[in-house]
């Protein structure tokens, strides 16, 4: 696992019925790009995230596949739409295999 | 400094392998796009791209992406060592068909968002990005 990972996830605590909400994620990450040298001139090999979801009470709202070309500490605004009391599931995958989870509730009001 | 005749034709040969270059980077663009879309026709309306005309900074430049009614939107950066950024795939939960993110651009070129829409087809939208500082190390 790559050092200090640590997810976020900003969400409203209500919503009504049938709202779209915005939600932002961001997770602390290099996200080597598999470009850059390091000073003795050699590759430094890629270590990125390379999937990202958000699932609503089971259903998915997106999925992104991310490449290199996405910056340092990724961040996703996207939105989704509430229907019900809803527990909204956030995971990460990593390049080495480690999967990083975060999760918040929308409670209906 | 005098040329001989085969230098001359070295210099040449060199000079049109340097502008074949940037042809090469396009084609990893269009081939990503050939993978995406099967080789169909895009429309231009239906897809927005919001990106900045000039970017300080190519190690986040912070652009967004809209398609109503699509089921997935690639981001192709076509200057980047690598075209590909992203792609966002919608599910049933999703709300509008839109999300923002900070991308890395190497240098100044055109950003291309192609939106696959619910009946199969598709639309594309891009827009030229000015970079000062390259983003990709090196």
């Amino acid at each position: 696992m790559a050092d200090n990972v640590k997810p976020r996830v900003k969400a409203p605590k209500k919503a009504a019925a049938g709202e779209i909400i915005v939600l932002k994620t961001l997770i602390s990450h290099a996200m080597e790009s598999g470009q850059r040298k390091d000073s003795d001139g050699n590759k430094i090999p890629r270590s990125i995230i390379n999937r990202f979801t958000c699932d609503i009470n089971g259903k998915n709202a997106v999925d992104v596949t991310l490449e290199a070309a996405i910056s340092t500490n990724p961040y996703f605004e996207f939105s989704a739409k509430i229907e019900e009391a809803s527990e909204l599931k956030f995971t990460w995958y990593d390049d080495d295999g480690s999967v990083y989870e975060d999760s918040k509730s929308v409670a209906i009001g | 400094m005098e040329f001989s005749r085969r230098e001359t034709l070295a210099l040449g040969l060199g000079a049109a392998a340097l502008t074949m270059l940037p042809m090469r980077v396009m084609a990893a663009a269009d081939d990503a796009i050939a993978a995406f879309t099967g080789g169909a026709d895009m429309s231009d309306a239906g897809v927005t791209l919001d990106a900045p005309e000039i970017a300080e900074n190519g190690n986040t430049v912070p652009v967004s992406v809209s398609a109503p009614g699509a089921v997935s939107i690639l981001v192709l950066a076509a200057g980047n060592p690598t075209p590909g950024v992203a792609q966002f795939n919608f599910g049933e939960a999703s709300g509008e068909q839109s999300a923002s993110t900070r991308i890395r651009l190497a240098g100044t070129q055109d950003v291309i968002a192609i939106a696959k829409m619910a009946d199969g087809s598709f639309a594309k939208a891009s827009s030229t990005v000015k970079v000062t500082i390259g983003g990709c190390g090196g």
